[in-house]
C-alpha cells in the first residue's frame, strides 16, 4: 500500500474565521477513507482545498500516483487537478448537467481524452477515423459504468429527469469516467433510502476493489461509514480530533463528546440510543 | 368532469357577483382617472387659437371597454370560459365581417378596433382557459411534444427547405419580383447572425447583448481591406472572420468570470464601445459619414455592371444576357445562402464534438465542468471566438451588399433583434432560428401595408410567444449521442 494522499498542516482562514485548522492526515491507495464530523466541522472545505476550489492559507497537499508521479495540489488550478493529478469529485448538492442526456454527461467527463483524439476539434470536424474510434471507446466506457450503476436503460434520458438516487449514482460514475486515481465523494448517501444506500455501498466497494483507486468519503450516514470505510478521520470545529480504524474511532471518547456532548449521565432519547445501537455503539458509553 | 367544473363554477359565482362587479368598477374608476387627460381632452388648432374639446363619447367608450374586459376576464376565471369565449368569438367575427363589407358604419374607427381587440383577447383567453381546464394534461403534453415533432420533421424536411431556398431567385425572375430576392438576402443575413449567436447564447449559455460589434468589425474590416489593399471579397472574407474572432477573444478575456446579468451588461457595453469608436475614429472609419464605394463582389472576377471599364467584360455581356440589376442581387443571395449553410453545417457538427459538448456542459454547470477537468477559460473563449467569426463573415457580406456602411447600421437594436431571433426560436435550436428570423424579419416586411400597426403587431407577437412558449418556439434538444442501437457511437 502506498500513501496516495498526504495532507500536512492544512489551514484555511476566511478573514478571522478559521474553517480548517492545522489538519494532517493521509489516505492510502485502494482504501476508503471517510471524513466525518458534525455539521460545520470543515469537511467540505477540506475537499474544496483538495480539488482546487479553495487555495489553502497554509499547508501541503501531496498526491502520489501509484506509478510514482507526485503532485502538489495546493499549487494547482481546479481543472488541472482533475485533468493531470486525476482527482475527481462529486458535490453535496448534486451537480449534473441536467439538460443533457445521461450518456452525454458521461462523455463530457472524458472531455480531455476526446479533445486530444479530435485533434482539438480540427480532425473531428472532418470526421477522422481516429476520432470516431475514440468516441466509440468513450461510449463503451460510459456504458460499462451505466451498467454498474444500473441505469443503462435511461442512458438517453435527460439527467435531470432521473430519480434522486439514480442522480447520485450518475454523479459518481461520471466522476469515475474521468478515470481518477483519487475519488472524493461529498455525502453520496444524503437523501437516499435504505435500499439505495445499500446499492451505493456496493458500488463504492466495487470501485475500491476492482478499480483499485483511493476513495475519500464525507458522510453523515453511519451505516455507510462504518460498513465500508477502512480508515476514518474525524473533524470538529476545523480540527482533527480522531484518526484511525472504524472500531478505534467508534470507541474514542473525543468523538463521542463531539457528537453527543459532555454530559454522560444524562439519559439519551430513545431514538438516539436505537440509532447508536444500529451503528454498533454501546449506549451510554 | 365538465359537469363538475360547471357546478363548482356555479358555486363560486353565488357569492362572487358583487365582488366581481366591485373589482371591475374599481378598475374602471382607475381607467377614468387615466383616460380623462389621455382620451378626454382633445386640442384643436383653430386658426391662431387653441381650443380644448372634451370627448365624452370616446371617454365613455374607453371606460366601458375596460369595465367589460375586466368583467369578462373575471368571469373566465370563475368558470364561464366557454360562454364568454363563444360570445366574444362571435363578436370578433361579426366585427371582421362588418369591417370587410363595411355594412354598418362605426362611429369611431379606432375605438372599433379596440373593441375588436378586446373581444378577440377575451375569446383567446376564454378558449385557452376552457381547453386547459378540460383537457389540461393532454394539451400540455402536445405542446411539449411540438418542439420534438418539428425538430424531427425538420431533419426530413431539410432537403425540401434547401430546395425552396435555392429556388427563390427563379421564382423572383419569373414573377419579376425584385423584392423577394432582397427580402431573402435580408432574412438569410439574420439567419446566419442568429446561427452565429446561437453558438454563444444557445450552446455556451453566455448571454451576449453586443453581438452586433462583431458584425461591425467584419463589415469595416472588409470595407477597409478591400478599398486600401484591393483584396477581393473571397480573399477578405477569412480576414474579416479572423479579425472578428480576435475581437471575440478580446471581449472574452475580461468577462470570463462574469455570468448572467453581469455578462450581459458588459457585452452590451462592448457593443456600444465598438460603435462609438467607429463613430469617432475618423482616420480609420471616416466617422459618421461612413465608408462608401465598397467594392461589390464579382462572379469569378467578372463584374456586375451596366458599363464595364475598358478592357474588361461585364457579367451580362459574358453570358449574352440583357443587363439587369437583379443578376447581382441573385448572386448575393446565393453567397449568403452558402455562408449561412456553412454556418449551420459547422454548428451542427461541432455540437457533436467534445468542444461543443463542453460548451453545453458549461451552460449547465460551470463548477461541475471544472471538477471534470474541463478548462473553462479556453472553452468560453472558443465559443466567443467562433460565434464572433460568423458575425464577422456576415458583416463582410453586409458591407459588400450595401456598398456603404456607417456606424448607424450597428446600433443596439440590431443586437436585440438578433438575440430575439435566437431566444424566440428556442435557445440552441437551429430550425427555430430560421422560423424566428422569417417571422421577425420577414413579418414586418410583408406587413408593411399595416404601416404603424406593424410594430404594434410585432410587440403583440413577442408578448404572445413569451406567454405561451416561454422556452421559445422550438425549445427541444436532441442528445448529441445515443446509446440506442440506431445511434450507436454517433456520427460527428
Amino acid at each position: 500500500m502506498t500513501r496516495l494522499l498526504v495532507v500536512e498542516h492544512l489551514t484555511l482562514r476566511f478573514g478571522g474565521l478559521v474553517a480548517v485548522d492545522d489538519v494532517s492526515f493521509a489516505a492510502e491507495d485502494r482504501q476508503i477513507t471517510a471524513i466525518i464530523g458534525p455539521n460545520g466541522a470543515g469537511k467540505t472545505t477540506v475537499f474544496n482545498c483538495l480539488t482546487g476550489f479553495y487555495k489553502p492559507t497554509v499547508g501541503r497537499l501531496t498526491l502520489t500516483h501509484p506509478e510514482g508521479h507526485r503532485f502538489l495540489l495546493e499549487q494547482m488550478e481546479g481543472h488541472v487537478i482533475a485533468k493531470t493529478a486525476r482527482v475527481a469529485r462529486t458535490f453535496q448538492n448534486i451537480r449534473l448537467f441536467p439538460g443533457m442526456s445521461v450518456l452525454e454527461n458521461l462523455v463530457v467527463a472524458q472531455h480531455n481524452k476526446l479533445m486530444r483524439a479530435s485533434g482539438f476539434t480540427l480532425a473531428g470536424l472532418v470526421g477522422a477515423p481516429a476520432y470516431k474510434k475514440a468516441e466509440r471507446a468513450a461510449v463503451d466506457l460510459a456504458s460499462y459504468w451505466l451498467d454498474r450503476a444500473g441505469i443503462v436503460g435511461r442512458a438517453d434520458d435527460s439527467a435531470g429527469n432521473l430519480p434522486y438516487g439514480a442522480q447520485r449514482r450518475l454523479e459518481i460514475i461520471r466522476a469515475m469516467c474521468t478515470e481518477p486515481k483519487l475519488l472524493c465523494l461529498d455525502e453520496p448517501a444524503a437523501g437516499l433510502n435504505p435500499r439505495e444506500t445499500a446499492e451505493l455501498n456496493e458500488l463504492l466497494m466495487f470501485i475500491r476493489d476492482e478499480h483499485k483507486i483511493g476513495v475519500l468519503l464525507i458522510e453523515h450516514d453511519m451505516s455507510v461509514v462504518m460498513k465500508i470505510s477502512d480508515h476514518i478521520v474525524v473533524l470538529d470545529y476545523g480540527r482533527k480530533i480522531s484518526d484511525g480504524s472504524p472500531a478505534a474511532v467508534r470507541a474514542d471518547p473525543a468523538v463521542i463528546r463531539a457528537y453527543l456532548g459532555e454530559e454522560e449521565d444524562e439519559a439519551l432519547p430513545p431514538e438516539v440510543s436505537k440509532d447508536l445501537g444500529a451503528a454498533g455503539v454501546p449506549a451510554g458509553s | 368532469m365538465q359537469k363538475a367544473v360547471a357546478a363548482e363554477a356555479g358555486a363560486r359565482l353565488e357569492g362572487g357577483w358583487a365582488e366581481m362587479l366591485r373589482d371591475a368598477a374599481s378598475v374602471a374608476a382607475v381607467s377614468i382617472a387615466l383616460a380623462i387627460p389621455l382620451v378626454g381632452f382633445h386640442l384643436i388648432d383653430h386658426l391662431s387659437t387653441t381650443q380644448v374639446e372634451f370627448r365624452f363619447g370616446q371617454l365613455f367608450y374607453a371606460v366601458a371597454v375596460i369595465f367589460l374586459g375586466r368583467l369578462g376576464l373575471l368571469l373566465i376565471g370563475a368558470g364561464w370560459a366557454r360562454p364568454i369565449a363563444s360570445f366574444t368569438s362571435a363578436l370578433s367575427l361579426a366585427w371582421l365581417v362588418n369591417s370587410a363589407a363595411s355594412a354598418v358604419p362605426v362611429a369611431y374607427p379606432a375605438l372599433g378596433w379596440f373593441t375588436f381587440l378586446l373581444a378577440a383577447t377575451l375569446a383567446v383567453r376564454g378558449w385557452h382557459t376552457f381547453y386547459r381546464d378540460t383537457a389540461g394534461a393532454a394539451a400540455k403534453a402536445r405542446q411539449a411534444g411540438l418542439g420534438a415533432m418539428v425538430s424531427r420533421a425538420a431533419v426530413h424536411l431539410t432537403p425540401f427547405l434547401v430546395l425552396v431556398a435555392v429556388s427563390v431567385p427563379f421564382y423572383a425572375v419569373m414573377a419579376d419580383d425584385k423584392r423577394a430576392v432582397d427580402l431573402g438576402i435580408l432574412i438569410f443575413t439574420y439567419i446566419m447572425l442568429g446561427w452565429g449567436l446561437n453558438v454563444v447564447v444557445g450552446l455556451a449559455g453566455l448571454l451576449d447583448l453586443g453581438y452586433v460589434a462583431f458584425y461591425a468589425v467584419g463589415a469595416y474590416c472588409y470595407a477597409i481591406v478591400s478599398i486600401e489593399l484591393g483584396l477581393s471579397f473571397w480573399e477578405s472574407l477569412p480576414l474579416a472572420g479572423a479579425l472578428a474572432a480576435t475581437f471575440g477573444v478580446l471581449l472574452g478575456f475580461p468577462v470570463l468570470r462574469l455570468r448572467g446579468d453581469y455578462l450581459a451588461i458588459v457585452t452590451l457595453g462592448f457593443g456600444e464601445i465598438i460603435r462609438i469608436i467607429l463613430l469617432n475614429w475618423n482616420e480609420l472609419s471616416n466617422g459618421p459619414k461612413g465608408i462608401g464605394n465598397i467594392p461589390r463582389p464579382g462572379f469569378f472576377g467578372i463584374a456586375f455592371t451596366a458599363s464595364p471599364p475598358e478592357g474588361s467584360i461585364a457579367f451580362h455581356e459574358y453570358f449574352g444576357l440583357d443587363y439587369s440589376p437583379m443578376h447581382r442581387q441573385i448572386f448575393l443571395y446565393y453567397i449568403i445562402l452558402v455562408l449561412a449553410m456553412v454556418t449551420n453545417w459547422f454548428t451542427l457538427r461541432i455540437r457533436k464534438l467534445p468542444i461543443g459538448r463542453a460548451w453545453e456542459a458549461l451552460r449547465e454547470d460551470e463548477t461541475a465542468c471544472r471538477a471534470l477537468g474541463i478548462n473553462p477559460t479556453n472553452t468560453k473563449l472558443t465559443a466567443f471566438a467562433i460565434g464572433a467569426m460568423f458575425g464577422g463573415f456576415a458583416g463582410a457580406f453586409f458591407a459588400t451588399r450595401q456598398g456603404f456602411i456607417s456606424p448607424e447600421s450597428f446600433n443596439f437594436l440590431e443586437s436585440a433583434i438578433i438575440l430575439a431571433i435566437v431566444v424566440l426560436g428556442g435557445m440552441g435550436s437551429q430550425i427555430g432560428v430560421v422560423i424566428a428570423a422569417i417571422v421577425l424579419i420577414g413579418g414586418p416586411e410583408w406587413f408593411r401595408d399595416l404601416e404603424l400597426y406593424r410594430m404594434l403587431a410585432f410587440g403583440a407577437l413577442m408578448v404572445a410567444i413569451m406567454i405561451w412558449r416561454p422556452q421559445g418556439l422550438l425549445a427541444h434538444r436532441d442528445p448529441t449521442i445515443r446509446l440506442g442501437v440506431a445511434g450507436r457511437g454517433g456520427t460527428p
